[in-house]
């Protein structure tokens, strides 16, 4: 009846899951209770589940990527504590089979859902406004993407409570995740989160590729749109190219695992290393879906900070969509030591060089950018200018990576290690914290307070170079990754300096969350009234914040690079325009049922609960068919209906 | 011309170079549902290189010159490329707002493709009664879900026409029904190209 499930799949013998799941569950239900205590459920249905407005839809993502680094983060501190004490004849408080499921727990958390929710949300907030349109392209299709994504998270999270994770790291390599070698359900736990994920990613992809195509405000040619547009074109293209190898791959190991199949097992002609070379075939690929949306908000935060357009934005474009099309010529640097023999080896080592060109053509641009400009040192350029510095040495070590000879004595080390948290963290999530602080006040129509924000940074900053420094040295020194024991206690030392760093990064969360607190408090006095705190470029800016549904009551027309700019410079036109009724999409709960059904068939088909697997599937079918059905997806805003809203939001009488 | 001088043109004169604003529905949905399938043959592509790479590996068990039969596989293929050519006919029919017309190629296109699922079953359920199933090696392995993968594309694409021919009957041939009945024959077409594919690398490379 229930599968392979029991209450032996509590793990009520080891006290540390079982703590922290409870006061997980605790807070859950805490929240839940406040919820209806307070009568907020209409409101959070209305206004945020069925939403299937873009900006509602992003803030959820960045919420959900934001409450999932709290929980990649309580890994990262548990792994180091382990590693700074656990030397010598100590064994540490963690065993191994718990340390191995918490490593693989904190690489699959920080990528998809993580770093992928932050950048997702900040291309659903800020890409539809800065083309100066209304919504994407299928705004029902994208709260199906946010859901199906929240269920792959819960999920995973499920797992620290009911059955375990893999203990296979986060790329989960046959022949160790197949079922001779993982018979129990935490490879399952990482690969169906994974999938429900991924068909919401694909989706994604399909979604905004379509709406920066075809939907861009009048007058919008390619070379007019600003650059985060463009690095989002990119990010995008990269999903639907490379998301889809990873459903297949996934595809052959659940195959492998659950039918008997010989994909990637020792016996029968399964061939590993297959897997190995098609999980980076989107793998690396997916490095640039995470980097290029970040160095799009760098590129927006200079210009906008330096108070001058982007230098050389046509190299900047060129860069990126040279990085898009190399980041499929390299996967095999990942794993040199394959043996695939000097000239394969020697032909993905030069082309992984090679990537370094574009990339540092846009460090000089952002460079030369801030060169003379009347830079205002807000927080989001502080997280921009400390990623410049920090990326360029990510980057450079990653180049020392890209030559097979040092790889071969680099690989797997704590070097590579170092390396890739230098540019995620340095690159990507700095990205995302500057993005995040650039874009508050138009979403929630007040600004961020600068002093924690600062002090976050900062302490972003040293924490980072404290944690990930020694980490190069110890690699160096040839320390391995993912020890669960360290047996040379001259390592200890740096390890010790490295568990500081990890302190030292849980102030800066906890600096954030102050943050939070404050900007909130104190919001009546940071209202943002003009819709453009920042004296920004782009037409994101040329709304009011937080904006109206609509966006833009009238398109804008595009005549520049920086149209909002060149609308500043040529002065407010006095004239109200002439509104037209528009058709608006109506909420749907879409997203939300075919989510809630996912997680039930994905939960039973790591259990094995074949009916309820067949159930939920069933369910997910007739709802798609139901919604297919339907015809009213639109209502219709009247023309005199937004002349109304546009005064009242503008504060305008009624004309005379 | 260069960038800087289209700078300069004003916002009226640079339709056709994607500044005349927000495109229709129609062109949205179809160019929409067109990058879906683009990532569907990346999805398949995946299966194809595993399938290359396994072909061999067949580990002291059946071979594909052992398992194919041609003649089978040539009805098989001439099934479901004539229910594309009756999906088109379809399809023009509905643009054409000509209902009875299109329910007549909707069902012909019905029954070749139903009947290319019929060949493909009977087929596996061979294979596996002689002992070469998926779990026989990594080559079988390969096949099935390659072949099988595009098998449920088909049987999702049925499913789908039956969906379809409802609306088209409840609701007639209204420009939301035709935006999805566009979509439908883009997927029709789009398993065409994949089996093209199957019938190269797997049977015809493979009954050799």
């Amino acid at each position: 009846m229930l599968g392979n499930l029991s209450w032996a799949a509590i793990p009520f013998n080891e006290p540390l899951p079982i703590i922290s799941a409870a006061v997980v569950v605790i807070v859950i239900l805490v929240v839940l209770g406040i919820i209806t205590v307070k009568g907020w459920w209409p409101y959070l249905w209305r206004e945020w589940i069925t939403s299937v407005d873009h900006k509602h839809i992003g803030v959820m993502y960045v919420a959900l990527g934001l409450i999932m680094l709290l929980r990649g983060y309580a890994d990262a501190i548990m792994m180091r504590t382990q590693q700074a004490i656990a030397v010598g004849g100590a064994q540490g408080y963690l065993p191994p089979d718990h340390y191995n499921q918490i490593f693989s727990a904190h690489g699959t958390i920080m990528i998809f859902f993580v770093a992928m929710p932050l950048v997702i949300g900040l291309m659903n907030f800020v890409v539809p406004l800065q083309l100066g349109v209304r919504d994407v392209a299928f705004p029902v299709l994208n709260s199906v993407s946010f859901w199906l994504t929240a269920s792959g998270a819960l999920l995973v999270n499920v797992s620290l409570v009911i059955g375990n994770f893999a203990r296979t790291g986060w790329m989960g390599y046959p022949p160790l995740s197949e079922l001779a070698f993982s018979p129990d359900v935490g490879v399952d736990y990482y690969l169906w989160p994974l999938q429900i994920s991924g068909i919401g990613t694909l989706l994604t992809g399909v979604n905004f590729v379509t709406t920066i195509l075809k939907l861009r405000a009048p007058g919008m040619i390619y070379f007019r749109m600003p650059v985060f547009c463009w690095t989002a074109l990119a990010a995008n293209m990269l999903i639907i190219a490379a998301f889809p190898i990873l459903t297949a791959t996934f595809v052959m190991l659940l195959l492998d695992r659950y039918v008997g199949m010989h994909f990637f097992t020792n016996n029968a002609g399964g061939n590993q290393m297959m897997y190995v070379n098609l999980f980076w075939a989107w793998g690396h690929p997916e490095v640039y879906i995470l980097i290029l949306p970040a160095f799009g908000v760098f590129s927006e935060v200079v210009a906008t900070f330096s108070g001058k357009g982007l230098f050389s934005y046509r190299s900047m474009v060129l860069a990126t969509l040279g990085i898009c099309i190399l980041s499929f010529m390299v996967w095999l640097h990942h794993f040199f030591t394959m043996g695939a023999g000097a000239d394969v080896n020697a032909f993905f080592g030069i082309m992984s060089a090679i990537i370094a060109v574009p990339t540092g053509v846009k460090i000089f641009n952002w460079l030369f950018t801030l060169f003379r400009g009347r830079i205002v040192f807000t927080t989001p350029i502080l997280f921009a200018i400390g990623f410049m510095v920090t990326f360029v040495i990510g980057g450079m070590t990653g180049v020392l990576l890209a030559v097979p000879p040092v790889d071969f004595v680099l690989h797997n080390s704590t070097f590579l290690v170092a390396h890739f948290h230098n540019v995620i963290i340095g690159g990507v999530l700095f990205g995302m914290l500057a993005g995040y602080n650039y874009w508050f006040p138009k979403a929630f129509g007040f600004t961020l307070d600068e002093r924690w924000g600062k002090a976050s940074f900062w302490c972003w900053l040293v924490g980072f170079y404290l944690a990930f420094m020694p980490l190069y040295v110890l690699g160096l020194m040839g320390m391995t990754r993912r020890l669960q024991h360290i047996a040379d206690p001259s390592w200890q030392p740096l390890l010790l300096v490295a568990e500081l760093g990890a302190i030292v990064i849980f102030l800066a969360v906890l600096c954030q969350i102050v943050q939070l607190y404050v900007s909130i408090r104190t919001r009546e006095v940071r209202r943002d009234l003009t819709g453009d705190p920042w004296n920004g470029r782009t037409l994101e800016w040329a709304t009011s914040s937080p904006p109206p549904p609509y966006n833009f009551a009238v398109l804008p027309r595009v005549e520049t690079i920086d149209a909002f700019w060149e609308m500043k410079r040529r002065g407010p036109t006095a004239v109200e325009p002439t509104y037209e009724t528009i058709e608006m999409p109506r909420n749907s709960p879409l997203g939300f049922v075919i989510a809630f059904f996912a997680v039930i068939a994905g939960f039973s088909a790591i259990w094995h609960i074949w009916w309820l697997v067949f159930l939920g599937l069933l369910a997910i079918a007739v709802t798609v068919l139901a919604f297919g059905w339907s015809e009213n997806r639109e209502h219709e805003l009247s023309a005199n209906e937004m002349a109304r809203m546009e005064r009242a939001r503008l504060g305008l009488g009624r004309p005379a | 011309m260069t960038i800087a001088t289209i700078d300069a043109v004003p916002a009226e004169r640079v339709r056709g170079r994607g500044g005349g604003g927000p495109a229709p529905t129609r062109i949205v949905v179809a160019y929409g549902f067109w990058i879906f399938i683009l990532s569907d043959f990346v999805m398949f592509s995946g299966l194809f290189a595993a399938y290359a790479v396994l072909s061999g590996n067949t580990a002291g068990g059946p071979t594909g010159s052992d398992l194919f039969d041609l003649r089978r596989v040539f009805i098989e293929t001439m099934c479901l490329l004539f229910s594309s050519y009756t999906c088109g006919l379809g399809a023009l029919s509905a643009e054409r707002q000509q209902r009875e017309r299109f329910l007549v190629f909707a069902v012909f296109t019905f029954v070749l493709g139903a009947a290319f699922l019929f060949i493909e079953i009977s087929e596996f359920a061979g294979m596996v009664s002689k002992g070469a199933g998926p779990s026989r090696s990594g080559f079988l392995s390969g096949f099935f879900t390659l072949v099988g993968m595009h098998g449920a594309h088909v049987t999702s694409g049925l499913v789908w026409l039956i969906y379809m021919v409802a609306q088209v009957i409840a609701k007639g041939l209204r420009p939301h029904v035709l935006r999805r009945l566009l979509c439908w024959s883009l997927f029709w077409h789009a398993l065409d190209i994949i089996w093209i594919g199957v019938l190269t690398l797997v049977y015809l490379m493979g009954a050799r």
